[in-house]
């Protein structure tokens, strides 16, 4: 067996109920799984399947009813909200559906946003975004603002910025649901290039041909999780019990 | 993120919606302006009526006839009480050890003419005490003198306001003739101005010599008023009590409720007058702070509005790592700019107003610099008071509900 690559993403049980007036929903039901680094993992399922739920839950803006939720060593659960902020900031890299940039700001300024409040220094964060949005082959539209882009190119500065804080995951919510298809392949052939680059990114989406960019599709329904296969091409990833929803891996390992 | 930054940040957010933002200044550039404007027109008010008072003279005490309290009775007769004897009696008793000098005085008004000019101006009956009393000073020529008095001179002092309105092609009034109530009197002499304005001008005056006041013109024996300088201010309320039961004897009243007379020094006028101005600024400084109140409510409102407006923004602001803290600081930073620049508009509004104010009133420019720190205070306070709630309410949106808000 070759070296195991690092756990990024440890969610053992979780299950999200939501309580209305008279109503008791249950979005997710008993989920479990592990996402290591370098991993790109989809996650598909029709509406209401709860992946949005589950896509929350990982980007640290949700917490589960219950179950553990263990993210690059550190445990979400007895969060404060501040606390959940800081870890986002430091390991999640968000990219949305509706991009989500400030409006009419900067592409500059919207890809620094996160290291201000991460208390990088001016210089340093000048320097940064303006490396990452060269990346994403930004780097004529500096000081464009973000109304002033195309649905692919806003996209692509979200990409910039989630990527500035250097973060443990990328985490796509239906990254291409709102641009044109041509430029969506744009996109994908981003994300193709950043999990070359050694990102681990999750994605969530309902459209099969762009999951089928990714190596590991984990196919939820109902709030569980009705498929999870890997495809057999490129980089061998170490395939665990883990995956099939078993969480018994003592947790010394998980967390290094 | 440092401070400058967020400052600089809530500026460009604010800069993005100029109409709204304008709007929600508008608010606290009225109410701090109309504070500003307000104060300073009651300040001006009371030190401009303070320092015509105070132009009577030091130690003045004025004895006018009338009772003080009389209960439900005030008869015509008693305004006739006050006689020159009794100005000489105050003047001459060896009983009377605190009073320096004594101006028995008539004063009425009347219309005068000279020339093709005329005006209702006011007349004063007076002796050469008056001058010193008073406190006037000659511009020109003489004032009235003892022989004047004693032969009824129909001779005349005008006030530099008084000549103006007479003599409105400013030709010097020394020597001309004029007509009071129809009798000709030649002006001898001109004072200088004393400043004040509106009631009670020092300048819109004219002085005739008492005997000529009440046998000539206006045929009457009694006094209007006597003014008396005491020996020095600590002796004010002391000569006030001499001359009272020195007046009581004289005029055969045993009860002092019942006298016909009343004696004002100058703190009581002082006093009196201090406050009706004082009620008038504290009742505009009201109605000002309500107008500011109404300011702030704009801010929130706007604050409130704008919350709602950028609920994406804000659960995209936490989902990329701002803390509460963050959030709050920059909600408030906004409103306090809006209120700091509302403010600084304001103070500039307020102090051009109370200048048009003082120029077109002709009164006093009064700004106090008290009332600009309260206004820097009240506005920079409005904008935490009234941008706390919205800035609170901003900051604990939950990113996902934020995010999901359409």
């Amino acid at each position: 067996m070759s070296i195991k690559p690092k756990t990024i993403i440890q969610a053992s049980h979780l299950s999200k109920i939501y309580h209305t007036s008279d109503l008791e929903t249950i979005a997710l039901n008993d989920v479990s799984f592990e996402i290591k680094e370098g991993e790109f993992v989809a996650i598909m399922g029709p509406s209401g399947s709860g992946k949005s739920t589950l896509m929350h839950i990982i980007g640290a803006l949700d917490k589960p009813t219950s179950g553990t939720y263990i993210l690059d060593g550190e445990n979400v659960e007895n969060l404060t909200d501040d606390e959940l902020s800081d870890i986002r900031n430091r390991k999640i890299g968000f990219i949305f559906q509706a991009f989500n940039l400030l409006p009419r700001t900067t592409t500059m300024k919207n890809v620094m946003l996160p290291m201000a409040y991460a208390g990088v220094p001016l210089e340093q964060r000048l320097i940064t975004a303006e490396k990452f949005l060269r990346l994403v082959g930004l780097g004529d539209r500096l000081s464009h603002t973000s109304n002033q882009l195309s649905g692919g190119q806003q996209q692509r500065v979200a990409i910039a910025r989630s990527l500035v804080m250097n973060p443990a995951i990328l985490l796509a919510d239906e990254p291409t649901g709102n641009i044109a298809s041509a430029q969506a392949d744009e996109i994908m052939a981003i994300f193709q290039k950043l999990n070359d680059d050694g990102h681990t990114i999750v994605m969530i989406t309902h459209e099969p041909d762009i999951a089928e960019h990714a190596k590991r599709i984990i196919h939820i329904k109902d709030g569980r999780i009705v498929e999870d296969s890997t495809k057999h091409q490129q980089r061998k990833i170490v395939s665990s019990p883990l995956l099939k929803g078993d969480a018994a891996q003592p947790r010394g390992i998980l967390n290094k | 993120m440092n401070f400058i930054e967020l400052l600089l940040e809530s500026f460009n957010t604010l800069t993005l919606n100029k109409v709204r933002t304008g709007l929600a200044i508008l608010g606290i550039v009225i109410g701090i302006g109309s504070v500003i404007a307000l104060v300073s027109l009651g300040q001006a008010t009371q030190t401009s009526i303070q320092n015509q008072i105070q132009s009577l003279g030091a130690n003045l005490l004025t004895i006018n006839p009338g009772a003080q309290r009389t209960g439900n009775v005030r008869t015509a007769t008693s305004n006739t009480t006050l006689t020159e004897a009794d100005a000489t009696a105050i003047a001459t008793s060896p009983q009377i050890t605190t009073i320096a000098s004594v101006s028995p005085e008539f004063s009425s008004r009347a219309q005068v003419t000279a020339g093709g000019n005329n005006g209702n101006i006011s007349i004063v009956g007076a002796t050469p005490a008056y001058l010193t009393i008073h406190k006037i000073t000659m511009d020109t020529g003489v004032f009235i003198q003892d022989s004047d008095v004693s032969s009824i001179a129909r001779v005349a002092v005008i006030g530099p306001q008084a000549a103006a309105t007479l003599f409105p092609d400013g030709s010097s009034p020394l020597g001309q003739q004029i007509r009071i109530t129809g009798q000709t009197f030649t002006i001898v002499g001109v004072t200088v101005t004393k400043g004040g304005s509106g009631f009670g001008s020092q300048d819109n005056i004219i002085f005739v010599p008492l005997s000529a006041a009440q046998k000539v013109l206006f045929g009457a024996d009694h006094l209007t008023s006597v003014a008396m300088e005491a020996k020095s201010s600590d002796v004010m309320t002391a000569a006030q009590n001499e001359v009272g039961y020195f007046l009581l004897a004289r005029h055969k009243i045993t009860d002092p409720t019942k006298a016909d007379f009343t004696i004002m020094s100058q703190a009581d006028i002082l006093s009196a007058a201090s406050s009706t101005t004082g009620t008038f600024t504290t009742l505009l400084s009201g109605v000002a702070a309500i107008s500011l109140l109404v300011g702030g409510i704009g801010i929130m409102n706007i604050m409130l509005v704008t919350v709602t407006e950028r609920t994406r923004e804000i659960g995209l602001r936490k989902a990329l790592g701002a803390k509460k803290k963050t959030i709050i600081t920059q909600f408030l930073t906004e409103s306090i700019i809006l209120t700091f620049t509302g403010g600084i508009i304001g103070i500039a509004l307020g102090i051009f107003t109370s200048y048009i104010i003082s120029v077109v009133s002709s009164s006093l420019f009064i700004v106090s610099p008290s009332s600009i720190l309260l206004a820097f205070v009240v506005s920079a306070g409005i904008g935490i008071l009234f941008g706390w709630y919205p800035a609170q309410r901003a900051s604990s949106l939950q990113p996902i509900e934020a995010l999901r808000y359409e």
